[in-house]
């Protein structure tokens, strides 16, 4: 709760009101799909860099709705189906549609398209001396319906008009009755009652959808096929002080702001500023070769093919750094002169080159290491895929078990994550002013890109059975102290913004 | 394949009890198909104008609208160069209650009581809204050079 002023109380829309747990509530399945590192980071505190947030199944969501329509209908004294319609009008807010009812009742059902004082629900039935206005067919024994208005159509009519309005033209909470200038609101029993199972498949599925889309606090995961909804309560204010980063179900990692993926610690304005400028310049970025450079003592042409920036020639064995081409020996506590655009480099550059030309450099040179990291991180695991098949092949002739591989793999995940993250921080950087508040998140970044890229060097040794147990304890350590320099990033990051400490411009 | 029984009885009706001001007939040849006359109603920019339209019954009619259009030229804010009207009934108003003569009586009415807000031709809705009075007086030359 430090970061955001959550509403709390009444209207957490989906919260459980039993007050069960969150494992007692699902049972079983659920502990088996969980693991217990998750469960342990349920425990935990939450960060300052995370926001508060739930995922919701289809079925979640239509439970919580079957109890809302169901507490409403006990309160008014209607069917479930108005109730429905009822709350359906007024997009779930509860407490508005019982108070607005309670004071204006006629005003209220009339606009919503409900008469809830109606006997019973609508039937099919046959009347003497029947006549549907719409195809015309007439006699005693014509099935039709009417609702509580009193139109009366005939079977065929209401079914294919109702089919027409879900299939054709996507309606689910607005159908109203056939007649014309009549709004009353045909209920969900009656479609049910009319139509394919298919079609009322089609329309449920239609309300679930316009139910996430009228909640501002309630997003679909953009994971393609992915049917899990994530409920979030930040406002669009709230994003210039935040990043919201959320976690499906299904394992995507998503910015509940903008739905991109993840992008801590830039806020979501900067990231479509970027985005768009990386677009509008990828003419100009596109002249730096991403992939291949030259060796800078021999001029042979050198691909990447593992994250890390230490590169060895082949051909002249010169060992030298990829972002900034000098040799890997003046790095180590010089390294930050690779996240640092240096200031004295750039006064140089205005002095002897145009002012447009300094600004594009400054640009290209946050670009050129945003792209690294995400190029970086590719790569990493594609290194990750090759290593676990010839960790598979060494498994078959050895005493190595799965377990001893799977460190590997998650000291991947937490290259590849971090990488991530660097890469929104030269973003963030590239918008943010220069001043003592800056030097502290460089130095922050500086520490987490040399302790990445030790850990992605260690994941390109070469794996020897025999010294599987060091190699394992080294990764594992290295992971550890990894994950530690991004939570300070974040933390600090993220107290920033919550404080307006960070001033930025517009470059 | 047969007619409805719906369409047969509106064109029988629309024969028996043609409304003041208006036509429909349908082609020999295809039922769905409808020569219709408007009258300019009195006192609007189109009196004495007889404006001839198409009406067509689509394969879906009365769950989908029929589709109309003005065959004469004329100079009104939500009718455009083909002929096309805006009117909220043949779209997302559209109920299968609605019938052959209410869409007619509608567009007679948009005649009398143009609406430049919801615009199918901007430039006339323009012209509308800043200068009436010419507007007007277009309207009327073109009702007289077409629609007579
Ligand atoms: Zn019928
Ligand atoms: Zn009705
Ligand atoms: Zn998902
Ligand atoms: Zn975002
Ligand atoms: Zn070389
Ligand atoms: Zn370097």
């Amino acid at each position: 709760m430090s970061d955001i002023d959550f509403d709390e109380g009444d209207d957490d829309f989906l919260y459980d009101e039993s007050g069960e747990d969150y494992l007692d509530e699902s049972g079983e399945d659920y502990l088996d799909e969980l693991d217990f590192t998750e469960i342990i980071q349920e425990k935990q505190e939450r960060k300052k860099y995370e926001v508060e947030y739930k995922v919701y199944s289809i079925e979640e969501i239509e439970d919580f709705q079957n109890k809302e329509i169901e507490h409403v209908a006990n309160i008014i004294g209607c069917f479930k189906e108005h109730a429905a319609t009822l709350l359906r009008h007024f997009k779930w807010n509860k407490e508005r549609l019982i108070e607005l009812y309670m004071d204006r009742t006629e005003e209220v059902t009339k606009e919503a398209g409900v008469i809830v004082d109606a006997q019973k629900l609508p039937k099919l039935i046959k009347v003497e001396d029947f006549c549907c206005d719409i195809c015309c067919d007439s006699g005693d024994d014509i099935e039709s319906l009417a609702l509580s208005c009193g139109h009366r159509f005939c079977k065929d009519c209401y079914s294919q008009y109702l089919t027409q309005k879900i299939k054709v033209e996507g309606e689910c909470r607005n159908i109203q009755c056939p007649s014309d200038a009549c709004n009353i609101i045909v209920d969900e029993n009656t479609i049910k009652m009319l139509v394919s199972e298919d079609t009322y498949h089609r329309y449920t599925s239609l309300l679930i959808r316009t139910y996430v889309d009228d909640n501002i606090f309630l997003h679909w995961c953009p994971a393609p096929n992915c049917e899990y909804a994530v409920e979030c309560k930040i406002h669009d204010s709230d994003l210039q002080r935040l990043v919201p980063t959320v976690k499906c179900k299904c394992g995507h990692q998503f910015c509940f702001g903008c739905g991109l993926p993840d992008h801590q610690p830039c806020i979501c304005s900067l990231v479509a500023k970027w985005l768009n400028k990386c677009r509008d310049d990828s003419e100009t970025a596109n002249w730096i070769s991403v992939n291949t450079k030259e060796c800078p003592k021999c001029k042979a042409s050198i691909e990447k093919n593992g994250g890390c920036n230490h590169m060895t020639c082949k051909k002249c064995k010169n060992e030298f750094c990829w972002v900034c081409m000098g040799p890997w020996s003046e790095h180590g506590n010089q390294w930050y002169t690779c996240n640092r655009f240096e200031e004295k480099t750039s006064v140089d550059a205005r002095d002897s080159q145009s002012r447009s030309r300094a600004k594009l450099e400054r640009y290209l040179h946050y670009y050129n290491r945003y792209a690294n990291h995400e190029q970086s991180a590719k790569l990493d695991t594609e290194l990750y895929e090759k290593t676990e098949r010839k960790m598979e092949r060494m498994q078959k002739s050895s005493e190595l078990s799965w377990i001893e591989v799977q460190f590997l793999k998650e000291a991947v995940e937490t290259v590849v994550q971090c990488r991530n993250t660097l890469k929104w921080t030269y973003s963030f950087a590239f918008y943010l002013q220069k001043d003592n508040q800056t030097t502290l998140f460089e130095d922050n970044q500086r520490d987490l890109e040399m302790a990445v890229e030790q850990l992605s060097e260690l994941l390109e040794e070469e794996i020897k059975p025999n010294r599987i147990a060091e190699l394992k304890q080294r990764v594992v350590d290295k992971s550890i102290y990894v994950k530690h320099r991004r939570e300070i990033l974040l933390e600090d990051t993220a107290q920033g913004l919550k404080e307006s400490r960070w001033v930025f411009i517009d470059p | 394949m047969a007619l409805p029984k719906r369409i047969i009885k509106e064109t029988e009706r629309l024969m028996a009890e043609p409304t003041p001001g208006i036509s429909a007939v349908p082609h020999e040849d295809n039922l769905r198909y409808f020569d219709v006359e408007i009258s300019g109603p009195d006192g609007s920019a189109y009196e004495g104008g007889k404006f001839k339209l198409e009406l067509f019954l689509p394969e879906e009619y009365p769950m989908s609208p029929p589709k109309v259009r003005f065959l004469t030229k004329i100079y009104h804010p939500n009718i455009d160069k083909l002929g096309r009207i805006c009117l909220d009934i043949l779209k997302d108003k559209w109920s299968p209650a609605h019938q052959i003569r209410t869409v007619l009586l509608s567009i007679q009415v948009l005649l009398s009581d143009p609406n430049p807000d919801d615009p199918l031709a901007n430039d006339v809705a323009q012209e509308w809204k800043t200068n009436k009075e010419k507007a007007i007086a277009t309207a009327k030359e073109w009702t007289e050079k077409y629609a007579k």
